[in-house]
């Protein structure tokens, strides 16, 4: 399906003459602070036109406010925020080349599908609002319900039709506030796919807020981990999940085994680090502090069980032996709870591949990892930041 | 029995479960059963009545009676010689009652929109603001018209001040014209207004006016795209609650209005208590209560909202 030429046309609304493939969005040391509370903390980003960029972290960490702030609906205390190059800083929600879908789609109870889509472009006096508004809920399949009102759509469609309202205006910057987050778990991951799937098609600069690191990793080119209103770390989620480079993404981002240790040695690129007796060697590339007290890091699914009257690979970083606390079987993997003595429990993830025997709870096993997928952090960070307690889903 | 237990549980529980489907049905006519007092009520203090005041609206005097004394008769001529005698009050009536409506939406809807909107959030001011606006009520209805009486009389600081930046000519008077009885209409119908309005505005999403800022409207437009359109129901009975009892209100004209300021209760009052004309008085009331009858409907279906209801 693709977009016809009219649906590319450019709302009158914005201020250059061309963001047909969306704009840089620029925050410049962008901070609001509600009274002593500090939601946004000298924040600065840019978002290349025509990425989707998601802006990642828990409840509370401040990214639903700085997109908002995007969107024009909040004014940052201090800081610039730019499109394509123009400081919008002062400017109101309605005078912005931005459109959001809002996490409660804010669809407009009053007007039919259709006239929700053709609002935006009839306060634009674009040209032929309602053929345009048809091409977009045909983008989003849902021409057939043009004439219904948002009480009759189910939350998928309402979640479509938000989306269709705000993209016909070809935002120069398209702001996604938890759009998926009142979905259940299927339909959701199948908006995920139709979202990058429409992104793709038509090239805007996507702006997306969420809590679920998954669906940020899913969709994202680029994703921005947020705490306490900073950013942690950004980059391709790839390169952050093999190489978080604070505690608070390691374990928000998937999940990490974190163990306190101190370098004693540092060889050919390689660290070592005494980790509760025993050596575990990490690249320093890989590593975030060189010295002294560091965090050793690694993955759960990077970790391999090693049985008794086995041997780990020569070379590998490996520590136990331990007692197996817990078996879980989800199908494709098994996660293990491993309990080192003087290490605490780790995690392991195991795929379910054919030749495997299984091991039991109680069993001693040492576990072992290739030192290159090991890496390093600050040993003063708590080890435990950003990780998800399991009787709180929504953290 | 299949069908109603289908009906009152949904396919999922199917016919095999009759126990549950009898208890959704004695369910279901037990909450007819709460209709029964407000039914009664309303048959013994509206439907009576208003059959007694048709059949007296068609009575006729008794030949050679004494002055009130009429018997069942069918003399629609009384509708004829009702009419033709005081439609100009019937007029007047709803003139009156038309202005003080559009009025009491000038005032009430911006302060509903204060106290709803603007003060959303601060429920204390909020709670604060409602109670100034119930707060006449708390007075009886003749002593706050007798108030404004003084408020409009030729001595009073209003009436000197209009006079002072020449709004009002230095012998012009307020009280017992037109203009004073229409502001006594909009000061006692005013809360009916307000309060119906702030309802609707109280439950309006303020991510929807976000919404509207999102989409280029600013605003203006937003408000008149948005917060109106989804305020309408409010408007629609606060409109209803003012114009209806304002059309047949009579105490404003009397405390407030002179000889060419009558209205069609006033009449209605005088017809009845005064003349002891019962025939002529009812066919009044007849006439007033079809004309509100086709008026309201009217305007329920121009303003449309019955979607949003």
């Amino acid at each position: 399906m693709s977009l016809s030429a009219s649906t590319r046309a450019v709302p009158s609304g914005s201020p250059d003459g061309e963001t047909s493939s969306g704009a840089d969005l620029t925050l410049e040391r962008i901070t609001k602070d509600f009274g002593s509370f500090v939601a946004v903390d000298d924040l600065s980003l840019t978002v290349p036109s025509g990425s989707f960029f998601a802006l990642l972290g828990p409840s509370g960490c401040g990214k639903t406010t700085t997109l908002r702030m995007v969107a024009g609906l909040e004014r940052p205390s201090s800081g610039r925020i730019l499109i394509g190059g123009q400081d919008v800083t002062s400017t109101r929600a309605h005078q912005r080349p931005v459109n959001t879908v809002f996490q409660s789609y804010a669809l407009f109870p009053h007007l039919t599908v259709i006239e929700n889509v053709a609002f935006g472009l009839r306060r634009t006096r674009a040209a032929n609002p309602l053929g345009r508004a048809g091409d977009a809920l045909d983008l989003v399949e849902l021409r057939h319900l043009a004439d219904r009102r948002p009480s009759q759509l189910s939350g998928g469609q309402q979640q479509r039709v938000a989306l269709a309202r705000a993209m016909v205006n070809n935002p120069a910057v398209l702001l996604l506030d938890e759009p998926l987050g009142a979905l259940d778990l299927k339909l959701r991951r199948q908006m995920q796919v139709e979202l990058k799937r429409i992104q793709t098609e038509v090239g805007l600069t996507f702006v997306h807020v969420t809590h679920d690191q998954e669906e940020a990793m899913t969709m994202a080119d680029t994703v921005a981990v947020m705490n306490a209103g900073r950013i942690e770390q950004l980059g391709a989620p790839a390169d952050l999940y093999e190489l978080p480079r604070t505690a608070f993404v390691a374990n928000f981002l998937g999940q990490s085994n974190l163990l306190g240790g101190t370098v004693v040695e540092t060889v050919d690129g390689i660290m070592g680090v005494d980790v509760a007796g025993r050596r575990i060697r990490v690249p320093v590339d890989r590593a975030v502090s060189t010295s002294g007290d560091v965090l050793v890091g690694v993955r759960p699914e990077k970790l391999r069980l090693v049985r008794e009257g086995e041997e780990p690979a020569p070379g590998t970083n490996w520590v136990g032996p331990g007692a197996v606390t817990d078996v879980s079987f989800s199908g494709v993997s098994t996660q293990y709870q491993v309990m080192v003595p003087g290490l605490g429990t780790l995690s392991v993830f195991s795929q379910n591949v054919a030749g495997r025997g299984e091991v039991r709870l109680g069993e001693q096993v040492r576990l072992a990892c290739d030192v290159d997928f090991t890496f390093g952090l600050d040993g003063a960070e708590d080890a435990t930041s950003g990780a998800v307690d399991l009787d709180d889903p929504g953290a | 029995m299949t069908i109603v237990s289908a009906i009152g549980h949904g396919p999922g529980n199917g016919p095999a479960s009759p126990p549950p489907a009898a208890q959704g049905r004695r369910g279901r006519s037990g909450a007819y059963l709460l209709l029964l007092p407000g039914m009664a009520y309303l048959t013994l203090f509206f439907v009576f009545p208003v059959v007694a005041l048709l059949l007296t609206s068609l009575y006729a005097p008794v030949p050679g009676g004494d002055i009130g004394q009429y018997q069942p008769a069918f003399e629609w001529r009384n509708y004829v010689v009702a009419l033709s005698s005081y439609w100009p009050q019937m007029l007047r009536s709803f003139l009156y009652a038309l202005t003080a409506t559009v009025a009491a939406f000038l005032i009430g809807y911006p302060m509903a929109y204060v106290i709803a909107v603007r003060a959303r959030g601060r429920p204390f001011l909020q709670g604060m603001l409602l109670v100034l606006v119930i707060a006449p009520f708390f007075t009886s209805f003749i002593l706050r018209t007798i108030a404004w009486k003084q408020i409009l009389a030729d001595e009073s600081f209003v009436v000197a001040a209009l006079r002072a930046v020449q709004l009002l000519p230095p012998d012009g008077r307020l009280t017992a014209t037109g203009f004073a009885v229409v502001c006594g209409l909009t000061y006692n119908f005013l809360p009916f207004m307000t309060l119906p309005i702030y309802a609707s505005l109280e439950r309006l999403d303020p991510r929807l006016v976000e919404a509207g800022g999102d989409l280029y409207a600013g605003a203006p437009t937003t408000f008149l795209r948005v917060t109106l359109p989804l305020s309408m129901p409010g408007v629609v009975s606060g409109t209803l609650l003012t114009f209806i009892p304002a059309s047949g209100d009579y105490v404003n004209s009397v405390l407030l209005g002179n000889n060419t300021t009558t209205m069609i209760g006033q009449v209605i009052d005088s017809r009845f208590f005064k003349v002891a004309d019962y025939p002529s008085a009812a066919a009044l009331s007849v006439v007033l209560m079809a004309a509100i009858l086709l008026l309201v409907s009217a305007y329920v279906r121009r303003s449309g909202t019955e979607e949003l209801l």
